[in-house]
């Protein structure tokens, strides 16, 4: 089977990048197609996830739709990829709705396995409260991996990179200018993610959550009522109606737990819940739970993994 | 400005998940329906304040059986001048975008909004299907929204970041939280949205391209291990040995 994953380069190579190659590689002979300037030595490094070759548009720079679409469209006919692999972030949600009905192909969105042996592909369906096994009914397949949903694997060697020329056309819409925040790991890819909510009492005693955050490399999140009354951005709501996460480790402080609140994190491997009442729903769904103030907790959490990551861990 | 508003049904936020017929259908028995929180809270408000501002009318669009138009009633009761219900079962995205794109083809809007994803299949699919079908470009995730002209002006999310943009009309826009905030109806709205055209509109043939087999309901946890608020060594510990996340 001839597999076409799409990787998102522009910011370098991430997990998510090494994910869809290493999940392309279970399915078939994986190309990938990329655009932008990251050098062909480190574009060759997908190789090593087994990637057989890259393909690079360097007259694409930005992540328009309508370009990326001409691309990734004749890349797929190029290699007659009757399977291609995105990463669910941003630029996917974009692009694979528009390849589906350019290719005609069956997409697969928020995936968190590899096909079964009934063909099926298990995808997260009310938002994390239930999983969907869903099968495509058109020749080509396209599938929407959530990030950390499968491990990198390592095995292989460098592989070729070839300057490709997509025909991509023009841009549908114009860039006028781009707001980064520095140093911030990105929600949904995060492993480990510090999250709070109301319990917190006020923005000003954020400080002791993004301590915590920093001591471990964690991301931050919340729950929907901060984010709503504007104590915290919009983007790390997590929950229901905001972003729903898988990471390894998903520490709660000062979060009940609601439905619509769980719904968000339930993919979570590891929840570790700090709450002052001991009938708070989220202990339900914790696997560690520590009935206590997160005034007094998240310190003394942040100096135990401090203490831990010191004695070179 | 014309514009069109894509809803869907959901289940309430607060609904227990269970399904029937062998785990191969989504349990209705109970559940309240809903507009889909993106649809109703980002897209229509948005488009709503819109006409308010500038002028123009907000048609809202669902793919449904009859049985769907309460829902559709409570997204009238919100504002909108008029509503069109496809009359066909949503069966997956691609065959909902086509109808809608088939729609909008023939009746010429300036902008199709959708909210980011539903709550039950989260897909985030139809508002790039239905822009890739109208051969138009699409804003997806857009926190912002203004309208100059016939230009829009948006924010988005990128990965880890934002990103403001600029667009012509016709467009398709893919509503997140930012854009607006959620009204709650009055008595008035309700009224009259019994009485505002609801226009039934037979489905074209499509193809559906995907099917949900079956579903399966996450593992339960076991109990929860209980620490010492004043032993957070200890978690650190269960976290690295037992757990081996950290």
């Amino acid at each position: 089977m001839s597999v076409l994953v799409y990787i998102n380069s522009k910011n370098g190579l991430h997990k998510s990048a090494f994910e869809t190659v290493t999940y392309g590689k279970k399915l078939g002979d994986v190309t990938v197609i990329t655009t932008g300037s990251l050098s062909a030595d480190q574009l060759a490094t997908l190789g090593n996830y087994g990637a057989s070759k890259v393909l690079v548009d360097r007259s694409v720079e930005g992540d328009d739709d309508q370009q990326l679409t001409r691309v990734i469209a004749n890349a797929a006919d190029r290699c007659s990829a009757n399977t291609l692999i995105f990463s669910h972030d941003l630029v996917a949600k974009a692009v694979a709705p528009r390849l589906s009905v350019r290719l005609k192909a069956g997409l697969i969105s928020g995936a968190i396995g590899i096909p079964s042996s009934d063909g099926t592909v298990p995808v997260n369906v009310f938002s994390g409260k239930a999983f969907g096994h869903v099968k495509v009914n058109s020749a080509r397949t396209i599938i929407s991996l959530l990030p950390n949903s499968i491990q990198p694997e390592e095995n292989g060697s460098a592989c070729s990179v070839e300057d490709f020329s997509g025909n991509a056309g023009s841009a549908g819409v114009k860039v006028l200018s781009t707001k980064k925040p520095e140093g911030e790991i990105p929600l949904p890819e995060a492993e480990l993610v510090v999250s709070a909510g109301r319990g917190l009492k006020g923005p000003e005693n954020w400080g002791m959550v993004e301590d915590l955050a920093a001591a471990l490399g964690a991301a931050t999140a919340c729950s929907r009522p901060v984010a709503d009354i504007g104590w915290r951005p919009h983007h790390e709501h997590v929950g229901q109606t905001g972003v729903a996460i898988r990471p390894n480790l998903y520490i709660a402080a000062g979060i009940s737990g609601a439905i619509q609140h769980l719904a968000g994190v339930n993919g979570s491997k590891v929840i570790v819940v700090i709450n002052t009442d001991p009938e708070a729903p989220f202990f339900k769904a914790a696997d560690y739970g520590v009935i206590g103030d997160a005034f007094e907790v998240l310190p003394r959490l942040t100096e135990a993994v401090k203490k831990f990551r010191a004695s070179n861990h | 400005m014309k514009i069109l508003v894509c809803i869907s049904k959901s289940p309430d936020t607060t609904s227990k998940i269970s399904f029937t017929d062998n785990s191969t259908k989504f349990d209705e028995n109970g559940v309240q329906f809903i507009v889909n929180p993106y649809d109703e809270w980002y897209a229509l408000v948005r488009a709503l304040e819109i006409k308010e501002s500038n002028g123009g009318n907000v048609t809202i669009i669902s793919v449904g059986s009859a049985g769907d138009e309460a829902v559709i009633r409570k997204a009238l009761a919100i504002g909108a001048d008029d509503a069109v219900r496809i009359d066909a079962d949503p069966t997956d995205a691609y065959f909902t975008a086509m109808q809608i794109a088939e729609y909008a083809k023939s009746n010429g809007f300036d902008l199709v909004l959708t909210g980011k994803e539903t709550i039950n299949y989260n897909g985030s699919q139809v508002g790039g299907m239905i822009a890739e079908a109208l051969d138009q470009p699409f804003v997806s995730l857009a926190t912002k929204l203004d309208v100059n002209g016939s230009t829009l002006t948006l924010e988005r999310e990128i990965n880890g970041g934002l990103e403001v943009v600029e667009v012509n009309t016709p467009a398709v826009v893919s509503c997140a939280k930012g854009m607006a905030e959620q009204r709650i109806p009055n008595m008035r709205g309700i009224m009259a949205a019994r009485t505002k055209p609801l226009n039934v509109v037979a489905a074209v043939a499509v193809d559906q391209m995907t099917t949900y087999v079956n579903y399966t309901m996450p593992n339960a946890k076991s109990a929860c291990k209980m620490i010492d608020p004043s032993n957070m060594d200890q978690l650190v510990e269960f976290l690295h040995n037992e757990a081996k996340v950290i």
